[in-house]
């Protein structure tokens, strides 16, 4: 089984956000970045599959080139080959852009399944696993918490988080693409060895230059999505401390969540 | 004609309450830019439904009747919603940023070459017939505005519980048509071989109303069932939902977690019991009407946000609170 897991650079889920001057983006000088949650997810999961059947582990990455950091982690966690998708031209993009890049890429190695996280912490679009399958003409299936291959059959048996505790159990004909979801597994932690290895690795780098694509197709010009302004949300105010022995302070607290917050 | 299109979603045969709101808010939608508010809906044996969805403002409904359409999967929906959407060429096209609107309206949207704002906490039409959409990023520790500003459809989810359902016409009909799809069960890849249903019957997340959540101080998986009394206290449209420090510590499943890697929640009133408050949580329920916090630790950040808090043993603490709950309850 060869496995592609395309992954992203996010700010650290601890990072406390700071707007440009001009809201247009986030300060991202002095945060911590890290490999995209739910990504870490995506990998360790195509590390169990080929541990299992063999075959080959490519990260694909799309961003800056700071996103190497993110794809040495994957490398030291066991993946076996990296490609960067870096150009200038790809800056601005959107969940469009990024899938329609990132399919140009799939389409140059071969796979049999394609893993991604369910969404990426940053922007929160949850979109581009589907539209890797669309670019790709693949089906998916998104919100994945348990995977079972079936190779001689050419099949795998997903199954997906819906609503209110409820899972769907999906048959799917591969190559698809998965969504992974926390739950799914345990990643591990790159070993030492595996850090030390990973830091020799050649990373792969392609640009606009090596697909068939021109500046309208990418980056912001391509974007289906324009992006405004930024604000914070409204900082909340400390309220109240009820006060007193336990018993009166809960019967306090529903007194209040009925007259003043009209809620019971 | 152009219109303002929404996806219908309904489940055992009914409405979900998001295709009210999303009916809602076209309506308002529809008195800025004049053209015709659409229902769309997937199903089979669902031409019950489809009449049904006038009264709630719809001038039109679509309904896409097939067996192949009694599950839901992103691979048939997408191909009948698109092939609808392209003859009839709509302006606008909405469905709630629930787990059907967030797995298939990717797809639709890559399919029409267009764009998708996605889990919208604030849509408005302006002048230029743009939609002006708000979508909370960084789990709600920022807002971005987002307009898709030159492909049609405009496509947006909205995150449910956030539009006030309008009044109710019960005598406006709205004009039903009927199609069936150009689509095979044999032409598919994807099967739903089963649902699996939860261990319990309580709603979504986020969508519920008023959620009842644990944290580390839970100390066992056992003592949440504290906060299902306390939930099952305030009645319907309640969920108890947990912190990642108690999934982590295997007190509670994955999807009920809250905040930055669990689900970003929208409820009238939140109670958090033995959460510290992390900024991952704290981003994840920060657009909660009424915070209540409930902790041993007087210097807990949750008491920062919180607007009602009790420093105290939440062992103590919640069942008191369901007691007057029903105390209160039962007095009417």
């Amino acid at each position: 089984m060869n496995i592609a897991v395309c992954i992203k650079q996010v700010p650290d889920t601890e990072t406390k956000i700071v707007l440009n001057p001009d809201s247009t983006d986030i300060v991202t000088e002095g945060i911590k970045l890290v490999m995209n949650p739910y990504d870490e997810y995506a990998v360790e999961e195509a590390l169990k599959i080929k541990e299992k059947y063999g075959g080959k582990v490519t990260i694909l990455c799309l961003g800056p080139e700071k996103s190497i950091e993110a794809i040495r982690t994957a490398l030291a966690m066991g993946a076996d080959d990296a490609v960067l998708l870096n150009d200038p031209a790809f800056e601005g993009g959107d969940s469009f852009t990024t899938a329609l890049v990132l399919s140009k890429a799939l389409s140059q190695i071969e796979y049999d399944i394609i893993l991604t996280g369910k969404q990426a912490v940053d922007l929160d679009c949850s979109q581009v696993y589907a539209g890797l399958a669309e670019f790709l003409n693949l089906p998916y299936v998104s919100v994945v918490v348990g995977l079972e291959l079936f190779p001689d059959q050419k099949k795998a048996l997903a199954k997906r988080e819906t609503e209110g505790g409820e899972k769907e159990l999906i048959e799917v004909s591969l190559p698809a693409v998965f969504a992974c979801q926390k739950d799914l597994n345990t990643p591990r932690y790159a070993s030492l060895p595996g850090i030390m290895k990973a830091k020799k690795k050649e990373i792969k780098k392609l640009g606009l230059a090596e697909f068939c694509l021109n500046l309208e197709h990418v980056g912001a010009k391509g974007s289906k999505l324009k992006k405004g302004k930024y604000s914070l949300p409204p900082q909340r105010k400390a309220g109240i401390k009820i006060e007193g022995e336990i018993p009166e302070a809960a019967a306090k607290l529903v007194k209040l969540l009925r007259e003043e917050a009209k809620i019971i | 004609m152009p219109g303002i299109w929404i996806l219908a979603e309904h489940k055992e045969g009914k409405f979900k309450k998001i295709t009210y709101e999303l009916l809602s808010l076209g309506k308002k939608l529809k008195s800025k830019n004049g053209e015709e508010l659409c229902a769309l809906l997937l199903g089979s044996g669902i031409e019950n439904l489809a009449n049904q969805l006038g009264p709630y403002g719809a001038d039109k409904v679509y309904y896409l009747e097939d067996e192949v359409y009694k599950s839901y999967l992103n691979e048939s929906y997408t191909q009948g919603i698109s092939e609808l959407v392209k003859s009839q060429d709509p302006s606008i096209l909405l469905a709630g940023a629930t787990a059907l609107g967030k797995d298939l309206f990717p797809r639709v949207a890559t399919r029409l070459g267009t764009g998708l704002a996605m889990d919208c906490v604030s849509i408005d039409l302006g002048d230029n017939g743009l939609l002006k959409t708000v979508r909370p990023i960084y789990a709600g520790k920022v807002l971005m505005e987002a307009t898709v500003h030159q492909t049609k459809p405009q496509m947006v989810t909205l995150r449910p519980n956030l539009v006030e359902i309008s009044p109710v016409d019960s005598s406006k009909k709205a004009e039903v048509i009927k199609s069936k799809p150009d689509l095979k069960r044999e032409d598919l890849r994807t099967m739903l071989k089963e649902i699996l249903k939860g261990e319990s019957k309580k709603i979504d997340l986020t969508e519920a109303k008023i959620i009842v959540s644990g944290g580390r101080g839970m100390k066992e998986k056992d003592n949440f069932k504290i906060l299902e009394e306390l939930a099952d206290a305030f009645g319907e449209g309640t969920a108890v939902g947990a912190s990642r420090a108690a999934v982590d510590s295997g007190y509670a499943p994955h999807d009920i977690q809250v905040g930055q890697t669990g689900k970003v929640v929208n409820p009238t009133l939140y109670i958090a019991c033995g959460i510290s408050g992390s900024i991952q949580h704290l981003a994840g329920m920060a657009t909660s009407k009424y915070i209540v916090a409930i902790n041993k630790d007087p210097e807990a950040p949750i008491f920062q946000k919180a607007d009602y808090g009790i420093v105290g043993d939440l062992f103590q603490v919640v069942p008191l609170l369901t007691r007057e709950v029903k105390k209160l309850k039962s007095e009417g």
